[in-house]
């Protein structure tokens, strides 16, 4: 490390970076790929029938299944707007 | 009883034919009778990195629809005398390899093989699909790579989803082979870490192959790198088929290489 770079701002590496995104992309890719496929519809319905009571966006919606031995675990969440 | 191993990694470019002769090589070396197929019809390229494409007469697709025999479509190493190879068809289209061919195939080569390696298509579409049908373990390849390291994770989905091994509630053993390393550039923080590439696939590591200008020499060569003892890749190879058979050897070329001072001082 040179002097000058004691002085200048820490950055994050572009390998922390790539870290990052893979864990995020590829904990979606493996329920878009590995769930059952009804995954997708379900949550379409789901905000559907919430929108006929309160408003909420595409992303206030989150479905997310786990599987733990032979229990599936469906986990929906749902930011209500606050008013 | 055979062994059926297929060396897959979704995304094409990243090593699997590379892994594939070197793995398939070092397994014969080390006493194993061993084939290794090449599943991409219509783009075949094994032959060549074997070093065998002048010897080619006969391919799968002619075994699978019965046109060759065994004997007349396996091909022999020229340098290790229990190591064959059985070549792509060139011209036919990917949809001549059926569940039921591939299988018979892999039956009659299971009854004198110790080993027998599939080397996969890139994608995965029916190609990447047959090649790791009947497979008991998986090489995963995966380069150090966004794009790699994301397409490895959906090719594991496949194997644990649609592999014989999953039709029959079992598991397709995972081996996750690191290749085109660079250590100096993981130490500047360009390039994901072997514990990054770990974690997020979270299947154990079966090796690490450095980058290595060993690999361009021998694919221009036909020859598998395993046979250049004095290189990293070829050692890194010979390591990870060890370690596959069972021997307990520490990872190699994780860490920079040092420069001695006439190296720092006249490069090189």
């Amino acid at each position: 490390m040179s002097l000058l770079d004691m002085f200048r701002k820490e950055e994050k590496t572009s390998a922390s970076v790539a870290k990052e995104r893979l864990r995020v992309l590829v904990a979606h890719d493996r329920l878009r790929n590995n769930g059952p496929d009804y995954l997708p519809q379900l949550e379409r319905d789901i905000l559907a029938v919430i929108r006929k009571y309160v408003e909420v966006g595409d992303d206030d919606v989150s479905v997310q299944l786990e599987t733990q031995g032979q229990t599936s675990i469906l986990e929906l969440n749902v930011t209500l707007p606050d008013d | 009883m055979a062994k059926i191993i297929v060396v897959t990694s979704g995304k094409g470019g990243v090593g699997k034919t590379t892994t594939s002769a070197a793995f398939a090589s070092a397994l014969a070396m080390k006493g194993h009778k061993t084939v290794v197929i090449d599943f991409d019809v219509g783009l075949r390229n094994l032959d060549l990195v074997m070093g065998c494409e002048r010897r080619v007469v006969y391919d799968f697709v002619n075994l699978i629809q019965g046109e060759s025999s065994l004997s007349q479509t396996l091909i022999r190493d020229k340098k290790l005398e229990n190591l064959y190879v059985l070549p792509a068809s060139q011209t036919r289209d990917k949809d001549a390899l059926t569940i039921e061919g591939v299988e018979r195939v892999l039956n009659d080569l299971a009854e004198t093989f110790d080993f027998i390696v599939c080397d996969s298509p890139a994608g995965i579409e029916h190609g990447a699909q047959m090649a790791l049908y009947f497979a008991e373990e998986a090489i995963i390849v995966t380069n150090p790579e966004v794009s790699s390291v994301r397409d490895s994770d959906r090719i594991i989905g496949i194997l644990q989803s649609k592999s014989r091994m999953a039709a029959e509630g079992k598991s397709v053993k995972e081996h996750l082979l690191l290749t085109r390393y660079n250590p100096a550039r993981v130490e500047r923080g360009e390039m994901l870490s072997v514990q990054d590439v770990e974690e997020i696939l979270a299947i154990p590591l079966l090796g690490v192959i450095p980058e290595s200008e060993a690999v361009l020499k021998a694919s221009n060569q036909g020859v598998p790198v395993v046979h250049y003892a004095e290189s990293d890749a070829g050692q890194a190879y010979e390591d990870a088929v060890a370690r596959y058979l069972g021997e307990n050897r520490p990872h190699r070329f994780l860490e920079k290489q040092k420069k001695g001072f006439l190296k720092r001082v006249f490069g090189g």
